[in-house]
């Protein structure tokens, strides 16, 4: 194994203690947002689709990409949008009673 | 330009942390979303921005393909959320699979010399879990959204387990051949045995899986995705993927332990143990009778309370019930009655689910309160009022030893003064296990939908306030 290996391995492990510590932290009432949320990160596969549909590779290669760019592209998009418009629901008694006001 | 990319990168693992530490609060989690999403956009944008990079016609087209179908998913009803995250998984899972296949073939054609031991065993386990992934949410999208193909109970067989396990072992073979030889002739033919196993094995995970149990499975699922995006990391030397996959599986797994922590049960005793095949011991032991209450009489019970208890489970969720029990809220409001909600970490399909449901329906997530808070106070509540839920209200956790859910922490309902359980018909609830509240002495049954008792229950409130 080289040193290049290592490394990567090592951001693994230091990643994977970061998550552990934030995500224990998310609130309870969270949850469902926080694996909305986490899907829209994880589609960060997108980098790979890119480089994959953006090369010189022969054409059927290009199409795998293509796929995934846009399996990946759904994940983001809807992930981001729902975990927004799940979040936005959550108020506090002041908050709801100000939102009605308005209206 | 390596320099830079590298940065952007950097960058865009920092924003991705602060994400999900915003998370914390619901009073900050909105600004984790437009961390994450600025976290991407940067990502993309310098990704797209490397030289290597062509065929932009291309990248355009997935991209709004994407966008056309991701924003009509994201506008589901709130119901349907369990279903569009499996359903997400899916699409992941896939992205995965596909990169993970075309980086092989990538890596024959500029020579096999590139396919290090390090890459293929990466590689491989890319593909494995992302094709896994795929099927095996599929399979869970289609349990969520009850399409009639693919069945709801735990299908099981003889010797499941063992035939399961001796595919998994000769997937296994075949990975180490192809980490051996990956440039040799027969490659193209052994990745493809891959692809389909990997298939397979989503298939075969989730049939004995029960409806019960999707919260574990989503969440086991959503680590799975993630996992398989830090393998492509590995493949691609890619630190931002090994991150942003990092967190996801992490997320993934802290919420599949809360999840088996909340039933009293293992991983193995989740994923191989077939739970629901259980069969019912107890039937025809002895005849035991429901008292039935009427909503005139439940809402007679509930003005006259100081402090009232709602439980609600998946059937508030089936019965879209969750406006309705708003309404009942601000009608026992009104009254200065002390309302608050106990949420059990597994009701409904996925973790979270009812928390969201009642927000959605503008209860103040102040009053949504966890089972450990509010089981201590369940004696000086004068009613419990459960919404569709059955197994984490059961009693039998705590004192059945031969109950199938023995040990599994509970809402302590049954120490309420009294309890009104609404319930759609009088045939046990999904786990097929009989549920002692219901016979309890303290305990009225409001059978019906539980969108149409509620409504009846705010009607009759909301009738009677005039005659004071």
């Amino acid at each position: 194994m080289t040193g290049e290996m290592w490394s990567t391995l090592f951001v693994f492990v230091l990643a994977s203690f970061i998550g552990l510590g934030v995500i224990r932290r998310v609130s309870r009432l969270l949850h469902t947002p926080l694996m909305s949320l986490t899907n829209a990160i994880s589609a960060i596969a997108v980098v790979g689709a890119i480089i994959v549909t953006g090369s010189d590779a022969p054409i059927a290669i290009r199409v795998l990409g293509a796929v995934a760019l846009f399996a990946s592209t759904t994940n983001i998009v809807s992930g981001f949008l729902i975990t927004d418009r799940m979040l936005k629901m959550f108020k506090t008694i002041e908050k709801r009673d100000e939102g009605k006001g308005k209206a | 330009m390596v320099g830079i990319t590298q940065f952007a990168y950097i960058v865009a693992s920092a924003l991705f942390i602060f994400a999900l530490h915003w998370m914390n609060t619901p009073a900050t989690a909105r600004k984790g979303v437009w961390a994450g999403v600025a976290a991407t956009t940067i990502a993309v944008v310098f990704t797209w921005a490397q030289p290597g990079v062509s065929h932009h016609v291309w990248i355009v087209l997935a991209i709004a393909a994407g966008f056309l179908v991701g924003v009509p998913l994201s506008r589901v009803p709130l119901t349907a959320v369990p279903q569009r995250t499996a359903l997400s998984h899916a699409f992941g899972g896939a992205a995965a699979g596909l990169v993970g296949t075309a980086e092989f073939y990538l890596g024959r054609l500029d020579g096999s010399e590139h396919l290090t031991t390090f890459r293929m065993v990466a590689l491989l386990a890319e593909v494995l879990l992302g094709f896994l992934t795929l099927t095996g949410s599929l399979m869970a999208a289609g349990k969520l959204q009850e399409v009639k193909w693919v069945p709801q109970r735990p299908v099981t067989y003889p010797f499941q387990n063992v035939a399961n396990l001796s595919l998994f072992v000769i997937a296994l073979g075949i990975a180490a051949a192809l980490v051996l030889h990956p440039g040799a002739t027969w490659g193209p033919l052994a990745f493809s045995a891959i692809i389909v196993l990997s298939l397979l094995f989503g298939v075969l995970l989730i049939i004995p899986i029960g409806g019960a149990d999707m919260p574990t499975v989503i969440a086991i699922l959503n680590a799975y995705a993630g996992l398989s995006a830090v393998a492509m990391g590995f493949v691609l030397d890619n630190k931002l993927l090994i991150v942003a996959g990092a967190l996801d599986g992490s997320s993934g797994l802290i919420l599949a332990i809360i999840m088996c922590k909340a039933m009293n049960r293992s991983f193995a005793n989740v994923l191989f143990g077939a739970f629901g095949q259980v069969p019912h011991v107890k039937a025809g032991a002895e005849e035991k009778v429901y008292k039935s209450e009427t909503p005139e009489g439940a809402a007679q019970a509930l003005e006259q309370a100081n402090f009232v208890v709602i439980i609600p489970g998946y059937g508030m969720a089936v019965a879209q019930a969750q406006h309705k029990v708003r309404e009942l809220y601000d009608q026992l409001k009104k009254r200065g009655i002390k309302v608050k909600f106990a949420i059990h970490p597994v009701a409904g399909r996925m973790p979270g689910h009812m928390n969201v449901l009642l927000a959605e329906a503008d209860i103040p997530y102040t009053d949504l309160v966890e089972m450990d808070e509010i089981n201590p106070d369940m004696p000086q509540v004068d009613v419990a009022l459960v919404v569709g839920a059955n197994d984490v209200v059961n009693p039998a956790a705590r004192t059945d030893k031969t109950s199938p859910i023995y040990g599994m922490p509970i809402i302590d309902a049954d120490k309420a003064r009294s309890v009104f359980a609404i319930k759609r018909s009088k045939n046990p609830g999904f786990a097929g296990i009989d549920n002692a509240l219901y016979f309890a002495d303290a305990t009225w049954m409001l059978f019906g939908d539980a969108k149409t008792v509620i409504g009846e229950l705010v009607k009759e409130l909301a009738g009677g306030s005039g005659m004071h």
